[in-house]
């Protein structure tokens, strides 16, 4: 019977996220280790789009990484290269790949590389460039750069090679750990970048030479409360992706926004995307910026609530539930409890303090979505509508119940129900 | 639990529909949830029938 | 006075979450006066912010990552200070407790029964088109089921009552909106004395009668199960009610079982008669419409609800009937029934066709005539809880506008000589059908016919039976002690 064999698809789709054992093993250019990431490829957040339908920030960050790569001398070419057809954009989903807020993956960026040691499966990300005016925020000034040639220069590689000398870091124990002091991983990573300053700086310091430079890393590393977003993220790709492709399952394998679609990808339905137009996110801004500064929700982190972290753990982090309301723990285990109505399991890893211990909502069933009209809960960051200026408050938005609609019927085609 | 032992437990009720009947058992000191109902995917037909298919 | 200041104040050594920070400080740009507010822990990004907006001056740079700046620009100097002070009050402020509004609901059945934890029973009142799926879902979970909504499709129940069955699980209804199962008053239903008494019932009301007759009789009920008006239909087969008996007898509580439908399927009743003879329990049956069934030994058959309440509580329930000799009309005419239940439209019908007296009725027993119209002339009993006066509309046990216009028009009809009407109590009813009877009867009408009503309910309901008789009384209304009994007395005042 149908219903019985979608049901067992979606048990062996959650036992394989429950199973997955991911560790961060390294940190090497992108060019080294994401195959096909060749010259003039850019790699951004969301699904597939055009340059003409891109948004500001996406346009701007683009711009500034192919001054960065050295494809034009200022962002006016820049801009020019990219209409004109001479930059190929795929998205980071399509390589292995995520990437925060506008996502921009190139060549010579580092890219931490996670491994999936329960499956073999390996997922890249860039690393965290702090807050403020950031690229992936759509921030592409000489400032913005200069960090980003730091981070090739210098961070990436101590990290790399920190990390290989630890031979790799398991990742749950840390997020375990970081939902019990308060972290929901995507707008809240105080706790887990601090547990990874604790499990990092002792090889920082065996393996690097110099003590000032040591300091230097230390301090930006500690000094960004989201350091840890992006290895949430790597992390929660690196446990979806053995998800993909299971007959007859409805779980959600990637949610993704590039700023004008939000795109789902569905187990059983492979790797089609289902989209529709990104909501505005509802938040609160940073002096100086209010709701018609804000783009419409962007990003690739929507893999931490497609894995159960996120606006899904939100019971972790009552803080953070008082971006849209009043910010109390009765309010944020709300979030997390509509998040159960509309998941197939609880992971026994990832436990709630303020829910009694129950796991973390996992598996994101498009039936149970389309059904209740529960759409899932997303934290986020909000960037700047137009190119340049960067990050100008966080909110929470919801994902877009049109997605899952087109999920459901594609998904119903596929199992032989219409 | 079957219908005999349904009769010798005490009632817990979950009241899906009109809010009154909730007040009223918890007026008896009766435990009852209230569901936040609306109708399955919003009432569209042809999802109901698609979900109901798939087995939601 | 001059442009727009800034001002900063540095709190050193302050901690707050940078969440709760912005709040605050959507709340202090909110002030009049103020342009612009932050406050930010002083690290050396939140000051790059602080500087970009414009909002950071000499004290504020003298902030550190350990210290929050408050910083805003305001108008003036006075209203900038003041602003400062709001801010520091802010912070001040107690925290208050968790938000109402936050609190979680449950959006499915599912994960309602899991919150409340070891549920047994879900009681549907969706809409008709959603029920059915809904009690699917509550069978599904291991939940037995009330299902008080009507409009439920023939096939959907007796697939859901064969579910029901196989899983060992009751499904109660649909469109029999009553039950009381151990105490537990469900849907339409009465607060009732606890007794060794079991029902079994087809009909809403019929089981409200019954039970509020046998409880004001002095004994008390074990447990009532409502089976749904089409349960001892062809098509349904009796599904729920065999398992209903079943469980009765098994129930050690239960000493004796009442059984109440209107006129079942013949094979139906062969089923029901088949299983009740297998008890060793005394059994009332009551198919409303019948005035004889060849039954088993261990079964009595009453003709009416009443005979059924009188036959348990072992008494005449029909004494002498109250005097209403001084409201009698001179004029003889028609019986206007106006009736919200419909079991208490059909027991009505059965008192006056034993009369030998025709009458009509939009939900005509066997041997009444079809009546279509409420303006029909001659004897008419209307169930107006019956689907043609209920679609998109409340019942008239909830919302009685649809009964109170219907009484207004039968005042002012001359031909009519006494209207009969039903006042049911208890939970889920209206929570003053007295009152909105007596309201109605308080406009003036030229030589008006008299009013009968009983009330079905109990002392323990929440409307009070003693308050509600009382408000009746009151309004000029001949109360009778049983529907049937006030059917008995309109008949005498309209014939004679």
């Amino acid at each position: 019977m149908l219903a019985d064999r979608i049901e067992k698809a979606n048990r062996e789709a959650v036992e394989r996220i429950f199973a997955g054992d991911p560790v961060l093993l390294d940190v090497r250019p992108a060019a080294d280790v994401i195959a096909g990431l060749e010259d003039r490829v850019v790699l951004h957040a969301g699904p597939p789009i055009a340059w003409e339908a891109m948004c500001g920030p996406l346009r701007g960050a683009i711009a500034g990484a192919a001054v960065l790569e050295g494809w034009a001398k200022d962002l006016a070419e820049a801009e020019r290269l990219a209409g004109s057809g001479a930059l190929a954009f795929h998205p980071n989903h399509h390589f292995d790949a995520v990437g925060p807020m506008t996502g921009i993956t190139t060549r010579t960026m580092p890219v931490m590389v996670f491994e999936n040691r329960a499956f073999g499966n390996r997922a890249y990300i860039t690393v965290n460039e702090g807050l403020g005016k950031v690229m992936r925020f759509g921030g592409n000034d000489e400032e913005v750069l200069a960090r980003l040639r730091w981070i090739a220069s210098d961070l990436g590689p101590a990290m790399g090679q920190a990390i290989r000398s630890l031979g790799g870091i398991p990742l749950k124990p840390i997020v375990a750990k970081g939902l019990a002091m308060g972290d929901e991983m995507h707008q809240r990573n105080v706790a887990c970048t601090g547990l990874t300053v604790r499990a990092i700086a002792p090889a920082l310091a065996r393996t690097m030479g110099e003590a000032g430079k040591l300091a230097t890393i230390l301090e930006f590393v500690s000094g960004n409360d989201q350091f840890f977003l992006n290895i949430a993220m790597g992390m929660a790709k690196a446990l979806m992706d053995p998800v993909r492709g299971i007959e007859g399952c409805s779980i959600v394998t990637a949610m993704s926004r590039n700023g004008t679609d939000f795109g789902v990808r569905v187990s059983a339905t492979g790797d089609e995307w289902f989209t529709a137009p990104v909501e505005m996110p509802q938040g609160l801004y940073f002096p100086g910026f209010d709701e018609v500064d804000a783009n419409p929700d962007i990003g690739d982190s929507t893999i931490v609530e497609t894995v159960g972290l996120g606006g899904f753990a939100m019971a972790a982090a009552p803080a953070v539930a008082g971006f849209v309301g009043a910010g109390g723990a009765a309010e944020a285990i709300a979030h997390t409890r509509a998040m159960y109505e509309i998941t197939a399991a609880r992971n026994p890893a990832w436990t709630l303090p303020a829910l009694e211990f129950a796991g973390t909502p996992t598996g994101i069933d498009i039936r149970k979505v389309v059904e209740t009209g529960v759409a899932p809960t997303i934290n986020t960051g909000i960037a700047h509508r137009e190119a340049g200026v960067g990050q100008v408050g966080a909110g929470i938005v919801r994902a877009p119940l049109a997605c899952f609609v087109g999920a459901l019927e594609s998904f119903a085609a596929t199992v032989g129900a219409t | 639990m079957d219908i005999d032992e349904l009769l010798r437990a005490p009632l817990r009720v979950v009241n899906v529909g009109l809010e009154r009947f909730t007040r009223d058992l918890h007026d008896q000191g009766v435990p009852v949830i209230e569901v936040d109902w609306s109708p399955s995917a919003g009432g569209d037909e042809r999802l109901r029938e698609l979900l109901s298919k798939l087995g939601s | 006075m001059s442009g727009p200041v800034v001002f900063n104040r540095v709190r050193r050594s302050f901690y707050l979450d940078s969440v709760a920070l912005m709040r605050l400080a959507r709340e202090l740009a909110g002030q009049a006066g103020v342009d612009e507010a932050a406050l930010m822990i002083g690290s050396a990004s939140n000051k790059q912010v602080l500087a970009d907006a414009g909002l950071l001056a000499d004290e504020g740079r003298s902030a550190g990552a350990d210290d929050l700046v408050i910083a805003l620009r305001a108008a003036g100097e006075e209203t900038g200070r003041n602003a400062l002070a709001y801010a520091e009050g802010l912070l001040e402020r107690p925290q208050t407790g968790a938000d109402e509004a936050g609190t979680w609901r449950p959006k499915t059945l599912a994960s309602a029964a899991e919150a409340l934890g070891d549920a047994n029973l879900a009681l549907i009142s969706v809409p008709g088109e959603f029920a059915a799926d809904e009690a699917r879902k509550a069978l599904k979970a291991g939940l037995h089921v009330m299902l008080f909504s009507d409009n439920v499709s023939l096939d959907d129940e007796r697939a859901l009552k064969a579910e029901a069955r196989q899983r060992r699980r009751l499904l109660m209804g649909p469109d029999c909106g009553t039950a009381v199962i151990g105490g537990v008053p469900l849907g339409f239903a009465n607060a009732l004395p606890r007794g060794d008494v079991g029902i079994v019932s087809a009909s809403g009301t019929g089981l409200q009668e019954v039970s509020c007759l046998i409880a004001r009789g002095g004994c008390g009920i074990s447990h009532a199960i409502g089976v749904g008006g089409r349960d001892l239909s062809d098509s349904v087969g009796g599904i729920m009610t065999l398992e209903a008996i079943g469980t009765l007898d098994s129930d050690p509580a239960t000493r004796r079982i009442v059984l109440i439908s209107k006129p079942p399927d013949a094979g139906v009743a062969d089923a029901v008669f088949a299983r009740v003879s297998q008890s060793r329990k005394p059994f009332t049956v009551c198919f409303l419409g019948l005035e004889t069934v060849a039954a088993p030994p261990n079964v009595r058959f009453a003709p009416t609800l009443r005979a059924a309440a009188a036959d348990v509580v072992g008494e005449n329930l029909t004494p002498a009937p109250p005097d209403f000799d001084a409201a009698a009309p001179s004029d003889r005419g028609w019986i206007r029934g106006l009736f919200t239940g419909g079991s208490l439209c059909a027991e009505a019908q059965v008192v006056l066709k034993a009369a030998g007296v025709p009458v009509v009725s939009n939900a005509p027993i066997p041997g009444v005539a079809a009546s279509p119209a409420e303006g029909a002339p001659g004897h008419v009993l209307l169930d107006l809880g019956a689907s043609e006066y209920t679609v998109g509309r409340p019942h008239p046990m909830i919302d009685p506008a649809q009964r109170n216009k219907a009484l207004a028009s039968a005042m002012g009809e001359r031909e009519i000589a006494v209207v009969l009407l039903d006042v049911v109590i208890g939970y889920g009813a209206h929570e003053d059908p007295a009152g909105e009877i007596a309201a109605t009867l308080a406009a003036p009408a030229d030589g008006p016919p008299t009013v009968v009503a009983s009330v079905c309910g109990t002392a323990d309901d929440p409307q009070g039976y003693d308050h509600q008789v009382q408000i009746l009384e009151d309004a000029g209304v001949i109360v009778a002690r049983s529907n049937a009994e006030a059917a008995e007395i309109a008949l005498r005042l309209a014939t004679g």
